[in-house]
């Protein structure tokens, strides 16, 4: 494999993990929480995409299968918000974490005895190929459709976000409040609703990753989202936790450094040299590549 | 007295009874088989605990990789152990001398691991602690060693880098270790004394109201010239070496030592506990990290639902010990059945 290969299959998976630390970020943004279930509502979303695509009974189109999944985890982090975080509003940062901990235990069990005690199946099933075995050749390079779907939906995402957050009402109400809460509800607004909302995008983007991962690597069980869900909350913290072109930046570095490490002779450590990266980063540079600085005041 | 040294004297006779009960108890085979097998894990689990206690709720640093330092721990003495089986051969000074160079070992790891992450703040030394131990797992995941009659051979990635002539390996990298268990209830009940009074002494030392005062406010501390860096250190570096201890102690009570089960899952369990139990508050982490050992052995029951239900007790202690309304609620119950104020329970003071 050449190396610009390597490289195009390191940017894949970065788009997946950049998509899935936007969903962190904006969340860590707003509500300035750790959502350790994030990962889970992958798993989630993959899931609902499977069941809708390869049983028997529904087989839908793959589209239509995306769109279910979305809803799916749109509906999911409403509800996990609702439920589980907003009481926790005035509470100790380390309290929510612990809270949030618990959701991924919920929904990565809870998937686990739905697969296992309703549905009589495995707890390990193949993901479909969604978008075909087909591939091109580049002259030398050979990319397949699944690697161009990904990146393509990862620059088509970045685009909207960055648009809906910068034009539309919503997206100013969300950077208000992550810029001072108290501040942006005497300006008129409805800050639960705005973090509801936040987390509504992150889940329907954790959904859309779970899909694209899941098509790249096959293997869906409840806790294949746990990893995955690590490496993007560290990719969102290489790039800036809170930014939205940090996300991008750190996921699409983070997925590189990946596939390059495993694709040499220390493969068995990749893990161990990502964490490495991005530690060497946080040293030299204390709140990630494009993070603020945040001066403060005694 | 102090309140503090009534608690603290309270605490340690707490442990002391619960030893003893469960001591006879174990004795008379009163236990089952599967508590009984569960008192060395919740020792260990009980000086995991305390230590992260010490990171968390003394030094108030959010570590998310205490599990690394467990797996240094864990693995040094089983190392240790089978390397001075044979000029050691009482197996209770062994433990302790296992338990000693474990705690070394740990205590190494952790100046290493604390001299960068100790200059990051808040969430982002969390991520480099969990950073910290997923690389440790991944190196101790691909560490071989043997051992032969020229001592001890380490190599990396593959076996054949070893270079042994005959001898036999000890660490086998991702296939882990093979021991023979020497902890005892006793030696577990030892190191949470020996843990007890050292954090005691830690927290209500000068030097453990210099680390205090970096917790509420760094900037204060800073400027009446308390040095954050050897404060923080000290908090750190001790919570390091004692989960080393509770790692080597853990270890010497398994068969099989498998370097991924010291992951980021083991981490959070931990911290668990400690934010179950309170933040700071030592008597809390014994019973939250003994509690929650027993409770899933305990739901074996409704084995498939264990977990789940595990998932929703965490949940729901969260929100009804931090949640506003809730809180009033269960206090307005609480002072009507007692007729006094009561203490809020659990979590954050932070």
């Amino acid at each position: 494999m050449s190396f610009l290969e390597t490289l195009i299959n390191g940017i894949s998976l970065g788009s997946v993990y950049a998509i899935i630390a936007l969903g962190y970020t904006m969340v860590y943004g707003i509500a300035k929480m750790l959502n350790f279930a994030h990962g889970d509502v992958i798993m989630v979303g993959g899931f609902a995409c499977f069941f809708m695509t390869s049983s028997s009974a529904l087989d839908l189109h793959p589209a239509l299968g995306v769109l279910v999944a979305v809803v799916v985890c749109t509906a999911l982090g409403i509800l996990i918000e609702r439920m589980a975080y907003k009481p926790l509003r005035q509470a100790p940062s380390l309290a929510v974490l612990i809270t949030a901990i618990g959701v991924s235990y919920f929904l990565q069990n809870g998937m686990l005895l739905l697969l296992m005690k309703a549905l009589k199946r495995s707890q390990k099933v193949s993901f479909p190929k969604l978008f075909g075995d087909k591939s091109f050749n580049f002259g030398e390079i050979t990319i397949s459709v699944t690697t161009i779907v990904t990146i393509a939906a990862c620059v088509v995402i970045m685009l909207a976000l960055t648009w809906f957050t910068s034009r539309t009402k919503m997206g100013k109400a969300m950077r208000a409040c992550s810029e001072d809460k108290a501040a942006a509800q005497l300006m008129g607004i409805n800050v639960n609703t705005t973090i509801s909302v936040t987390f509504a995008i992150g889940s329907a983007l954790a959904a859309i990753a779970g899909v694209l991962m899941c098509t790249a690597y096959p293997n869906l069980e409840p806790t294949t989202g746990a990893m995955p869900g690590i490496k993007a909350f560290t990719a969102a913290v290489f790039g800036g936790i809170g930014s939205i072109p940090g996300a991008l930046l750190g996921g699409v570095l983070l997925g590189v450094i990946e596939i390059v490490a495993k694709s040499s002779p220390l493969d068995a450590l990749a893990d161990a040299i990502v964490f490495a990266v991005l530690i060497i980063v946080l040293l030299v540079k204390p709140t990630g590549l494009l993070g603020k600085k945040i001066r403060e005041k005694v | 007295m102090k309140k503090s040294t009534i608690t603290n004297y309270a605490t340690y006779g707490g442990v002391i009874i619960a030893f003893v009960v469960l001591y006879i108890l174990n004795n008379f085979g009163m236990l089952g088989p599967v508590l009984s097998g569960q008192l060395v894990p919740i020792c260990a689990y009980v000086v995991m605990a305390l230590s992260l206690n010490l990171t968390v709720g003394v030094l108030g640093e959010l570590s998310l990789g205490h599990a690394g330092f467990m797996s240094v721990g864990a693995f040094a003495g089983a190392t240790a152990n089978i390397a001075l089986a044979a000029s050691i051969p009482n197996t209770g000074v062994r433990l302790a001398v296992v338990l000693v160079i474990a705690t070394i070992c740990a205590a190494i790891a952790g100046v290493l691991i604390g001299i960068p992450v100790l200059r990051l703040r808040g969430d982002y030394l969390a991520i480099v602690t969990l950073a910290f131990g997923e690389i440790i797992k991944s190196i101790i995941n691909n560490l071989y060693i043997g051992m032969d009659a020229k001592g001890l051979h380490f190599a990396f990635l593959n076996a054949e880098n070893l270079k042994m002539d005959g001898g036999k390996m000890i660490l086998k990298g991702s296939q882990g270790i093979t021991i023979m268990p020497t902890s005892t209830f006793v030696a577990g009940f030892v190191l949470v004394m020996i843990t007890l009074v050292i954090i005691f002494n830690l927290v209500g030392s000068r030097s453990g109201r210099a680390i205090m005062a970096l917790r509420d406010n760094r900037i204060a501390a800073e400027s009446v010239g308390i040095n954050v860096t050897k404060y923080k250190m000290m908090a750190f570096v001790t919570s390091a070496a004692l989960a080393g201890a509770a790692g080597a102690l853990y270890a010497q009570g398994m068969f099989v030592l498998d370097p991924k089960k010291f992951n980021y899952d083991t981490s959070i369990l931990i911290l668990v506990f400690v934010v179950l139990g309170g933040l700071g508050r030592m008597w809390g982490s014994i019973i939250a990290a003994a509690a929650l050992t027993v409770l899933p052995e305990l739901l074996r029951e409704v084995r498939d639902y264990r977990m789940l239900a595990y998932a929703i007790v965490l949940i729901l202690v969260m929100l009804v010990t931090n949640n506003p309304t809730i809180k009033n609620f269960v206090q307005a119950i609480a002072e009507k059945f007692k007729g006094k104020k009561v203490e809020t329970k659990g979590a954050g003071q932070q």
